[in-house]
Order: C-alpha cells, then structure tokens, then sequence
C-alpha cells in the first residue's frame, strides 16, 4: 500500500511568506499543501490547491472534515496600522480561535503558528537576550499589536489544554525580503529616518529562513514557544549604512506628534508608537530555537537587506502587510 | 512633676548649653577658621598647579598610539564581536579607542587618580563592587579607566547601569558603545558567565544622589550582586573610591521637580543660581581608587534575605575598611 500523502494546510497562503512557504513545501516529495487566503495567490504553481475563503466562515471547516489534515501552518495573521482594531481583532483573533478549533475537533497533530518577535516590544530597559518566558509587552505602548498579543497567548494555552496537538509558536525577529512589513517598509524608504542620539541594536531574518524555521518547527515532536532570529544583532545606523540611502536625524521629541499627523494624513505609513523601534532595543534570545528545533540562519545581513531593496515587491491582494 | 525630675531636665538643658557653646567658640575661633579657609586654597592652588602643568607637559601623561592599539587589539581579541564589531550588549572597542584621550585627560589630569591594589582584580569573571557618589556617574568612568589604561594586560569593564540613564538619548548611545549596560540580572549574569569583569554600585541611585552631609557615609546596599556572585561563581573584589563623594556639592534633592522631569534626583548646589546646570560638573578633586582582596562566597543563590544581608554586610564592611584607610591616607580633597 502507498504511503499516504501528507497533508498541509497553510492560511494565508498569498502573503509573501504564505508563497515562499508554499514553494518550499510544493519542492519536498509526497507532500500535499492547501492554502486558505481570500486574497489571490499570483504565480501559482499548478498543483498547490487554493481556498479563496475567509478562515471565518463556515466553509472553512469542510475542509478539515474531508480531509485528513497533518499539520497546520497557521500563518494568516494581519498587522496593518490602517485597518481598525475590530476588524484586526476579529481577523486574528476569531480566525486562530477558529483554526485550533477545527486542528482540535478533527485531530490534526500540529500546528505551527507565526506569531512575532514585536510581542515583546522595544523598551529601554529590555535585557539584551529576551528569552521566550519573557512578560509580552510590546502592547505597551503600541496598542495596535494587541490582539497578536492575545492570539500568542492563546495558542501558548493550547500546550495544556490540549497537549495531544503539537502547537508550535514562533516568534521571529524582523524579517526582511519582499514581505511587506514595517522593517522592509521602513528600509525601502527613499530617506530613512534615524532618532539622534539613539541607535538600538536590531535583529533581522531574511524571509527564506523564517521558511526554513517554519518548516523546521513541523518536525514531529516539536512543541512551544521559539524565538526565531538570523544573523548577529547590529546597530541601527550599521543597518541602515548598508542601503547606502540617506538618513534623516530627528529629535525624538519632535517626532510622535508629526508622525502621527503625517500618518493620519497619509504621508507616512507608520504609527507613531513605532518610532520606539528606532529607539530602544529589543533584541531576541534565539537559543532555544539553535538548541532545540536545530534552527541556524544562513542568510546574513547585508543578503537581507538587499533582498527588502529588491524592486519586485511582492504584488499582494487585499491585506498585504504581514504580521511578522 | 517632682523635684529631682526638674533637676535633672535643668541638668541637660545646661549641659546641652555648654555643648551648644563649645561648638560656636570652635567654629568662630578665629584662627580655626582662617585654618580651613587656607587649607582649601593651599589645596585648590596646589592642584591647579598640577593641571596647569599636566595640560602643558602633555607628554609625561599621553599614552602613545602604540600603546592604546596594544591595549584595543586586546579587546578586540577576547570578545564575542559581531562582523559589525559590536558584541550583543552594543558594546565596541573601537568606539572606546576614540574615547580614550577623553578619559585618559579625566583619568590623569582632571582627577589625577591614584589607584591602590589594581593587581588584585582577577583575571575572568569577577563582580567589582564599589560605593556610589558624587551625582554624576564620574566614579564608574574612573574604574573603567582605571583597568583600562593602566592595568597589564586590561580589562573593559562592563558597569551596570540606572535604566533610567541608559534610556536617555546620547548618553544611553555612550554608554552601550562602550561596553556598558542596563542594569538588569539578567545581563549580569551573562556577562560573568561569559568571564566578564563586571562593576556594580549596589547604592545604585540612592547612593550617587545623597546630600553632601551624608559623604563617606554608604547608603543602603542591594542584595541582587550577591546572589549573581553566588549563581555564577564570581569573586567579589571590593572596591573604595576616595574623592567622588566631594566632587559635587548637594546641598537640596529637589524631589518634585526631579518627579516631573522623570529624574531620579535632582540635586542643587550651591553655585547653582551663578552657573545653572554646569554646577554639576565635578570640581577636580583627586580621586583615590582603592582594589581590595577578592572575596569568595559559596552557597544558595535563592537563600533568604537574612543570609544575604550577611554577607553583603561583609563586602559593605571591606569597602568601609577600604574607604578608611583612604581618608586617613590623604593630604587634603584636592591634593
């Protein structure tokens, strides 16, 4: 007899990492991958099945009645500072609520879900090495990543709840490549903004090895919470040497009240609560990731950076701005 | 009230009195007087003659470009540095090497220190613990530079720093670009495990803030080191610092202020209303910097507070020892 296919289901399978996940899994052998997304997957390889439903509806659920589902890559969650904090909360976290309900109710094994590294926010007092059991406060002070906090902590409540699924949550540094999230943004900037007299250390993760830990995290018998980071941390300014752009230095002071202004009137496309990522550090202990899923990053800074620089951004649909 | 009881409160009163006079007659002898008035300019003549000399004779204190390269090719050797030169505290020692004829003219000519038993810091991990004064963190750059400039073969020392103070602009930048860091556990206690020489001020804010009545008189202790030294098996090397508790005079903590500005403290001094902030700045005293015996402690790191509190009294109680026999050595505060 055949051995079964694997079966692997993806939410969010038309953001950048959704894709590049989904390459990924299409390459390996005997592997089936069904990707859930509204928006439209471009660039579609020919058999990688596509659900263009909501991960809210209903219909959803067929899917995971049908099939023999083995692991879940519940990537699907949405951070965009324009979109309001009903439909963030609902989206994010209604729609895990919904997944791990469905991985419970018919028995899927795992479930890795992509949570973020901004969990833990920018402070001035963060230790240099966050570790996993660190307080998640990056909703301190930017309200907007409330709700990825609450779906974290409520994936982690899937350890004891139901500890015959293997839920595995990472949380990465910022990644950088063609995704369209706030550190890519801010890298693709004509003039990139620096706060005088700050220069925190950050982390980044090119896109292919956040893949390569997502993929790394579906080993069987694998459980809990990673810190997922590349490469050495390094100053801003050294980051942001490496685009060869021109830096703008503002007072810190200044800068909420005209950010918000600018945000509000659509000049700028961040928050001003993310200024604090160009103040203060918040820099990950990846151990337990190196140590335990056997994650290294191969891809390096200056590699990540020019992979953000690279034109071809990622055409998406509707929702475009990744969680992570 | 009976009788004898009266008798004896007239008593007190009386002898109180005569205390009361014998410190007026001590204060307003004239020629006591005119003694300390002297004694100070002597002082502060004689050390700006040492300045003064020091900033035209730079050649007897400059260290030579070779000599800091040795001392920076040093650094750079032992540590953990990123392809960007930095370690993952932000700490890089080419950063330090522009900052050393800052220090090295604090170190030799403003301060113009004197270090005892530098030779009995170890090498690897050890936690160095030292009292707190003078309202800017001056102390702490002059241990630093201390084991930088003139130890063989140096030591960077990594000084835990106020959160508060780290988190301000500049500053905060300085302090992590040269090896400082926040004053968490948590980073303590990586660096000894990573053989870190690693300063701490257990007074922390309390003790560089205190009034200038209370100098050489230690504020309350924290008990966080000890436990670190015992989680991590670190050598504790007490350390006195004679001259930082002169260096500016506190005479007022203005509290709510300090409170509105988000400030720990907000110390005012009196030639405040002719300078403004630049009466912070530290008078050239000379500071002493006393190394004394390391210190070995074993035991449970999570043992009660009682146990702590005795063996930080022990190290408490080496600095005071330290810090005596420095009062007792010297001349005068400028001298």
């Amino acid at each position: 007899m055949a051995r079964r296919r694997t079966q692997a289901v993806i939410t969010g399978i038309s953001g950048r990492l959704g894709q590049l996940l989904a390459r990924r899994l299409h390459r390996m052998e005997g592997l089936r991958v069904i990707g859930i997304d509204r928006r439209a997957f471009s660039r579609k390889p020919a058999d990688i099945e596509h659900l263009r439903i909501d991960i809210r509806r209903k219909a959803c659920e067929d899917l995971f009645r049908t099939q023999n589902i083995d692991v879940i890559f519940h990537l699907g969650l949405m951070h965009d500072p324009r979109k309001g904090a009903g439909e963030h909360h609902s989206w994010n976290l209604v729609g895990t609520q919904q997944i791990l309900e469905f991985a419970q109710r018919y028995r899927v094994p795992k479930v890795v879900i992509l949570s973020t590294g901004d969990v833990y926010g920018p402070q001035s007092d963060n230790p240099a090495f966050i570790s996993e059991d660190a307080p998640l406060l990056g909703a301190q002070r930017f309200a907007a990543l409330r709700d990825l906090i609450s779906v974290d902590m409520f994936a982690q409540s899937y350890f004891w709840k139901y500890p015959e699924i293997e839920t595995v949550v990472l949380r990465p540094a910022h990644i950088l490549g063609g995704v369209k999230n706030a550190v890519s943004n801010y890298l693709r900037l004509s003039h990139l903004p620096v706060l005088m007299g700050f220069d925190p250390m950050v982390q980044v993760l090119h896109e292919e090895d956040a893949v390569s830990a997502i993929v790394a995290a579906a080993r069987p018998g694998l459980r809990g919470v990673f810190n997922v980071v590349g490469p050495d941390a390094l100053p801003l300014r050294k980051l942001v040497a490496l685009t060869a752009k021109p830096t703008v230095e503002l007072p810190h002071f200044l800068l909420p009240g005209v950010v918000n202004r600018m945000f509000q009137l659509r000049f700028a496309d961040f928050p001003a609560a993310e200024i604090d990522y160009i103040r203060y550090s918040a820099t990950l202990d990846g151990k337990r990731a190196r140590d335990i899923m056997r994650f290294e990053p191969t891809f390096g800074v200056r590699e990540s950076v020019e992979a953000a620089l690279r034109t071809n951004i990622f055409d998406g649909g509707v929702e475009g701005v990744e969680a992570a | 009230m009976s009788h004898d009881g009266f008798l004896k409160n007239v008593e007190k009163l009386q002898r109180f009195g005569e205390a009361m006079s014998h410190q007026l007659t001590a204060w307003t002898e004239p020629g006591k007087q005119r003694n300390r008035v002297d004694q100070f300019w002597r002082e502060v003549a004689e050390a700006s003659s040492e300045i003064a000399t020091a900033l035209l004779t730079p050649e007897t204190w400059r260290m030579s470009t070779e000599d800091i390269d040795r001392r920076v090719q040093h650094l750079l050797a032992g540590k953990n540095l990123s392809t960007f030169g930095t370690d993952a505290f932000g700490y890089s020692p080419l950063h330090v090497r522009k900052l050393v004829p800052v220090l090295e003219f604090l170190y030799r000519v403003y301060f113009r220190a004197e270090v005892h038993g530098m030779e009995r810091v170890p090498e690897g991990r050890c936690l160095l613990i030292a009292n707190h004064s003078g309202q800017l963190p001056f102390d702490g750059a002059m241990i630093g530079s201390a084991l930088l400039l003139e130890r063989n073969p140096p030591i960077m020392v990594r000084t835990m720093v106020e959160k508060f103070a780290t988190a301000l602009p500049f500053f905060g930048e300085l302090c992590y670009r040269c090896g400082q860091v926040t004053g968490l556990p948590d980073n303590c206690r990586r660096l000894l495990d990573a053989d870190e020489a690693v300063l701490v001020f257990p007074e922390g804010a309390r003790g560089i803030s205190k009034p200038f009545k209370d100098r050489y008189h230690m504020t309350a202790f924290g008990h966080g080191f000890l436990r670190l030294a015992l989680q991590t098996h670190a050598p504790i090397v007490p350390i006195a610092v004679v001259g930082a508790e002169e260096q500016t005079i506190n005479i007022y903590d203005f509290k709510w202020l300090a409170h509105m500005l988000g400030t720990p403290s907000l110390a005012i001094t009196p030639l405040m209303p002719l300078l403004g902030p630049l009466a912070m700045l530290p008078a050239p005293v000379k500071y002493r910097i006393y190394f004394g015996e390391p210190m070995h402690f074993e035991g449970d790191a999570n043992d009660d507070e009682a146990v702590m509190a005795t063996r930080v009294a022990e190290v408490k109680g080496a600095i005071q020892r330290l810090m005596n026999q420095g009062l007792a050595e010297r001349k005068g505060i400028f001298i």
